[in-house]
């Protein structure tokens, strides 16, 4: 285990995370099995109360968690000069095999931590807690994932050892490795293109037309967000970054987090995050739209995660075009 | 806009509620500061001093290769340096003649170097900032060192270096080869290291392998290899103190926990008139977060000012021995201010989660209190 100060207080936050959904967690349990929302007894005024403890403290977790995935890359990236061969957070994390899993359940986390919000901020405009069970459905799923991450964190710092070689993120990010990433890499820039802009142009589509008129295209637009998601992780590791480093060769999603390139990377990935959050928020809430104490609300609260999502995956192709535009640099014949 | 609105107001009340317990709130905004203060000294520390070491190793050459005897360091055969050149791709080879000696009036040990500048000027050396300050003694002085046979040998001062060299040469005596040699019996041809520079700094492993086949009693040393063992120790340093500190954190936090629990009557009372003037649970306890975040930006953004005051200006004085290390002739050195914002965030995980996890069901607790219950009494 590396001793950096960095990693203690990656560890220990992820330890108080755990806790505090674990307690959730706890008394999820007993809401899902013992609500009863005609009873006066005092388990049941208890519950009532406790909600407004796991909403505090969901809150926070959010928070949290998007604190820590960014400090997580970050620490990867400084940790890389004690590994040969490793020059950014891609080579660190490729040290041992716990370093990607840990990146992508803190991603999928807070992806969960903004659905789980989102279906709590519903609940509280119904005067009848017409979610209570659902939500806390989702919590219980949740509380794997966070208890998964941090113990794949904790495995992944504690076998971390300086000086084992690793690939640094020229090769593993190359064309000629294999893998996904190095798949992702490889993929022609054309297509690529086409793709992540066709799947922009569409969310944002539907995303307008469902924020208008309501209704109709909601599901398609929540699903595509997610697709979107995806597509934009691999069109920045396909062509976005190459234009950030004016380098054909370097495909690393994690340089642009770097001074070098303005910390160009966290607009980016918070706005790839936001609308993640919001698209998947929209998707979460279509199943209770019928809900009698939730008619007027739903609608209006999916408008406005339809319209954070948008404004955030607007903003991510304006930063990615503009730096595609704006630079000397020419990808074509590649 | 109206959500706005409603914060700034809660904000309002929860400011004037801090201040008109002004005496408990110091109270808990001190001790905070100082965790806080003591985290940051650490890591600014830490930070600095890699910084420093890396600055200074910018220019130092690429390979140092030692004869190792037996697993020991051994003197390298002046006859190396000509296999050594001839490695494509090496730029210039040169012997290092350098050694240590104690010094038993002043309880120090001194580094005796022959630098380029220094070679020919025999009978006169260039002394550290270090070895002036502990011996006393200015340009033009005599001082009279033992050499290896018994016999004292006296050299004239010419020089002190400059004190932005000090924390590599505070302890740093330049003479010249040929007093070296004569002061520790060294045989002529031999050198104590022979240091390489290499043109293309892609190839400095291949070279350090293509010495390790050409000179197989050799031991290449990277100075990237240098620089991540420094790295590695000054982090497991300054993480080794942090897990010291982590007890100081729980205690905060058992601190804050109790401090948030024992409401006092008048507290609870206008917990009570709050719910009854028509707060609600949400509301109360937004009011009691902005409370904490009031109280941990106060608290963080002191010790952080007081930290940076602390390392930078103050050289600091604290924890300085346990991250550096200690010597009878170290350097005095000031370290160049640098923060950057990962340095805060992992100091923001190490004080302030602690702290709201602790002050959160406190919170919570307070909010949900019965009007009714507490108004009766």
């Amino acid at each position: 285990m590396i001793m950096h100060p960095a990693v203690i207080s990656l560890f220990v936050g992820s330890v108080l995370v755990c806790l505090m959904v674990l307690y959730s967690a706890r008394y999820g349990a007993t809401i899902l099995t013992r609500w009863d929302l005609r009873s006066g007894s005092e388990l049941q005024l208890t519950l009532e109360r406790k909600t407004y403890l796991i909403s505090t403290i969901m809150s926070y977790v959010f928070v949290f968690q998007l604190f820590s995935l960014f400090l997580f890359i970050f620490t990867a990236d400084k940790l890389s000069t004690l590994f040969t061969g490793a020059m950014c957070a891609a080579g660190t994390l490729n040290v041992n095999n716990f370093g990607y899993p840990t990146m992508v359940l803190k991603v999928i986390n807070f992806i969960l931590g903004g659905m789980w919000l989102v279906l709590n901020h519903a609940d509280n405009r119904a005067f009848d807690y017409p979610l209570i069970k659902k939500k806390y459905l989702l919590l219980m799923a949740i509380a794997p994932f966070v208890i998964a991450e941090t113990i794949v964190q904790g495995a992944y710092f504690l076998n971390l050892k300086a000086h084992v070689i690793t690939s640094c993120c020229g090769s593993l990010f190359s064309t000629e490795g294999e893998g996904i990433q190095a798949g992702l890499a490889g993929f022609p820039v054309i297509p690529m293109k086409i793709l992540f802009y066709g799947a922009m142009g569409l969310t944002c589509l539907a995303g307008l037309y469902f924020y208008i008129k309501g209704r109709a295209t909601g599901v398609f637009f929540s699903l595509m967000s997610i697709v979107t998601f995806g597509v934009s992780v691999a069109a920045l590791i396909s062509f976005i970054s190459v234009y950030f480093y004016e380098l054909p060769t370097h495909h690393c999603p994690f340089c642009i987090l770097q001074g070098e390139y303005h910390y160009a990377g966290y607009p980016l990935y918070l706005a790839l995050l936001c609308g993640a959050v919001g698209g998947t928020g929209v998707g979460t809430l279509f199943p209770f739209r019928k809900i009698e104490s939730l008619k007027d609300a739903i609608p209006l609260i999916q408008k406005r995660l339809t319209l954070m999502t948008l404004l955030s995956y607007l903003l991510f192709t304006a930063v990615t075009t503009g730096a595609i535009i704006f630079t000397d640099f020419r990808l074509d014949g590649y | 806009m109206a959500w706005i609105e409603k914060q700034r107001n809660i904000l309002d009340f929860a400011l004037s509620s801090l201040v008109r317990r002004w005496g408990k709130n110091l109270a808990l905004v001190m001790v905070y500061t100082v965790i806080v203060f003591v985290l940051a000294s650490i890591l600014f520390m830490t930070h600095s001093i890699k910084r420093e070491a890396s600055l200074i190793l910018r220019g130092s050459p690429e390979i140092v290769v030692q004869r190792i005897l037996a697993g020991r360091h051994d003197l390298t055969p002046g006859r190396y340096i000509e296999k050594l050149a001839k490695i494509p791709g090496v730029r210039e080879v040169k012997g290092r003649l350098w050694g240590y000696y104690y010094e038993p009036s002043t309880g120090a040990n001194y580094t005796m170097i022959v630098t380029d500048e220094h070679r020919e000027n025999v009978g006169t050396i260039a002394i550290g900032a270090g070895v002036a300050r502990s011996s006393d003694v200015r340009e033009g002085d005599m001082i009279p060192f033992r050499s290896s046979d018994g016999s004292y040998v006296s050299f004239e001062v010419t020089g002190v270096l400059t004190p932005e060299s000090e924390l590599v040469a505070s302890d740093v005596i330049e003479v010249s080869e040929r007093d070296f040699r004569s002061l520790f019996a060294m045989p002529e041809g031999y050198f104590t290291d022979l240091t390489l520079k290499v043109r293309n700094r892609k190839e400095v492993v291949v070279v350090a392998d293509k010495i390790r086949r050409l000179l197989p009693d050799t031991r290449p040393i990277l100075r990237d290899e240098i620089l991540r063992t420094y790295d590695a120790i000054f982090d497991w340093r300054s993480g080794l103190l942090i897990v010291v500190f982590t007890g100081a954190i729980l205690a905060f936090s058992i601190f804050s926990w109790d401090k948030a629990t024992s409401l006092s009557f008048e507290e609870k009372k206008e917990m009570g008139v709050l719910k009854a003037v028509g707060w609600e649970t949400s509301e109360v306890i937004a009011m009691k977060s902005w409370e904490g975040i009031v109280v941990s930006l106060t608290s963080f953004l002191l010790g952080v000012i007081l930290a940076y005051m602390h390392v930078f200006f103050g050289s600091s004085i604290l924890f300085m021995p346990v991250l550096k290390g200690w010597s009878v002739l170290y350097p005095h050195f000031k370290l160049v201010p640098y923060v950057d914002p990962y340095q805060l965030a992992a100091l923001f995980f190490l004080t302030v989660v602690p702290y709201t996890a602790a002050t959160i069901i406190p919170s919570w607790r307070a909010a949900i209190i019965d009007p009714d219950s507490v108004m009766r009494l």
